[in-house]
Parts: C-alpha cells; sequence; structure tokens
C-alpha cells in the first residue's frame, strides 16, 4: 500500500451505463416518481374519498347504488382506486425490502403482496362499476 | 474478517493506520426526536392505511354483492370495534395526508432548517388531531 494520500475511485459501471442513469434495479428513478405522482393526485382524491365516506354513512344499498350511478362519482372512484392501489404497492414494496434481509423471503413476500393488491384492486373497480350500471 | 460486513467496518484514520470504524448507537438509545418520530409514523400509518385498504374493498364488494353481504358490513362498521378500527384508520389517514405534504414539501428542497422541521411537525400532529376530531363530529350528524 503506498502512502499517497488522493483517493482515486475506479469506476467499474460503462460510460453507457452512466449516462443512461438507470443505476442497478435498471429502473431509475421510476419507482420515486411514481410514489411523488400518485401521492400529488392522492392529495384531492383523497379529500373526495372522506366527502365521499360522509356522505355515504349510515346510507342503504339503494342510496349507495344511487352515488356509484352519478358518472362523476364512479369516475373519481376509479381514479381512487387507481392511485390508491398504486401507491400503496410502492410503498410497501419498499418497507419489505427495508426489513426482510432474506432475499427468498423478500422476492415472495414482495410478489404476494403485489397479487393481493392487483387483486383488491380489480375486486374495488369492478364493485364500483357494478354499483354503477 | 469472519464476514464481507466486518470488511466494512475497517478505514484509515489520518495517519494512513488501519482502525475499526466506530459505530453509531443503537435505536433505543436515541432520544425520540421530531425528525424521527414523524418518519417512523408515516411509515406506520402507511402500513396501517395498507390494512385499511382491506376494509374499502370489503365494504364496496359487499355493496356489490347484494343487501344481506351489504348489512352485514354496515353492521360491522357500526359496532363499538368497527367504530374503533374506522377511528384509527381516519387517524391514520389524516396524519399520513399531512405528513405526505411535508414529504413533497421536503421533496422541492423546502423545509429543511430544524427549526421549520419541528414547527411543521407540530402542525402535522395537531392537523392530525383537529381533522379527526372534525371528520367524527360531522360523522355523527349526518349519520
Amino acid at each position: 500500500m503506498s502512502n499517497d494520500t488522493t483517493p482515486t475511485i475506479h469506476i467499474r459501471r460503462s460510460q453507457l451505463g452512466r449516462a443512461q442513469g438507470l443505476g442497478a434495479a435498471k429502473s431509475g428513478v421510476h419507482h420515486w416518481w411514481a410514489q411523488r405522482v400518485t401521492a400529488v393526485a392522492l392529495l384531492p382524491l383523497s379529500l373526495y374519498f372522506v366527502y365521499s365516506v360522509l356522505a355515504l354513512a349510515g346510507a342503504s344499498r339503494a342510496e349507495m347504488a344511487g352515488f356509484m350511478a352519478e358518472p362523476w362519482n364512479a369516475v373519481l372512484y376509479l381514479c381512487l382506486i387507481a392511485a390508491l392501489f398504486y401507491h400503496l404497492a410502492l410503498g410497501l414494496q419498499v418497507v419489505v425490502e427495508d426489513y426482510v434481509s432474506n432475499e427468498a423471503t423478500r422476492i415472495a413476500t414482495n410478489l404476494a403482496l403485489k397479487g393481493v393488491i392487483v387483486f383488491c384492486a380489480l375486486a374495488c373497480a369492478v364493485s364500483v362499476l357494478k354499483l354503477a350500471f | 474478517m469472519k464476514d464481507v460486513r466486518e470488511a466494512l467496518m475497517v478505514g484509515r484514520n489520518t495517519e494512513g493506520k488501519l482502525v475499526r470504524r466506530p459505530l453509531s448507537p443503537h435505536l433505543q438509545i436515541y432520544k425520540p426526536q421530531m425528525s424521527s418520530a414523524t418518519s417512523i409514523f408515516h411509515r406506520i400509518s402507511g402500513c396501517a392505511l395498507g390494512a385499511g385498504t382491506l376494509l374499502l374493498t370489503l365494504w364496496l364488494v359487499a355493496a356489490a354483492s347484494g343487501d344481506d353481504a351489504f348489512s352485514i358490513v354496515q353492521a360491522f362498521l357500526a359496532s363499538w370495534i368497527g367504530i374503533v378500527i374506522l377511528i384509527g384508520f381516519t387517524l391514520a389517514l389524516f396524519y399520513h395526508f399531512c405528513n405526505g405534504i411535508r414529504h413533497l414539501a421536503w421533496d422541492a428542497g423546502k423545509g429543511f432548517e430544524l427549526p421549520d422541521m419541528h414547527r411543521t411537525g407540530w402542525t402535522v400532529l395537531v392537523a392530525t388531531i383537529i381533522l379527526t376530531a372534525a371528520f367524527w363530529v360531522v360523522g355523527f350528524l349526518v349519520w
């Protein structure tokens, strides 16, 4: 080991890889950005959700169907479902990646969560459409 | 050196001598701070809301399924345990909403100074309580 104190850094990544900026996950800042986009979308949509819950407090099934039969309500609910479950999938993925150190368990947990989330999102969307039509 | 993590603990001091790097204290040593507490509560409330989406799914699917299923879900939500769950759900929702705005401001590069961070942190906590209380006051009025 020489006594030269000037640090040198050897970059093993190719110049093309650096220029693309996609990192080890091959997706760059897509996950981070999608989390922010859905967060911004959820600001008005979650306020709408709070309004809708108060409007439907104690409602009968017929009243709820009548509410969803209004096109704006059905569309806003579909937007909410899309943004909410996407945001949830991104958030839970990071939590699992942070706390589950075993790779096989981590991948299995994330796949299972993604599956449950897609299932619930579709169940919500189909239910809203069934109430609406 | 036993494993690769040990290798990361080795560094050089200013004289070029190999030394073992200092380890930061464990979590329970730290005094709870506004920054760390609001951060972990953001994550906890996010996970709680994730569980809450199961309730949302149950509610919508029951409404689409039929009167019997819907009346069972409505009765559960109106029971005392349902109310407790819903209060927890609204607390998590309003906290995640308010602190989420704080995170988006940080993403825009604003509010990093410590006095700002403490002020916005307290604002989030107070706003969460006020919004949750207001929701339930309105909720019981319109029920």
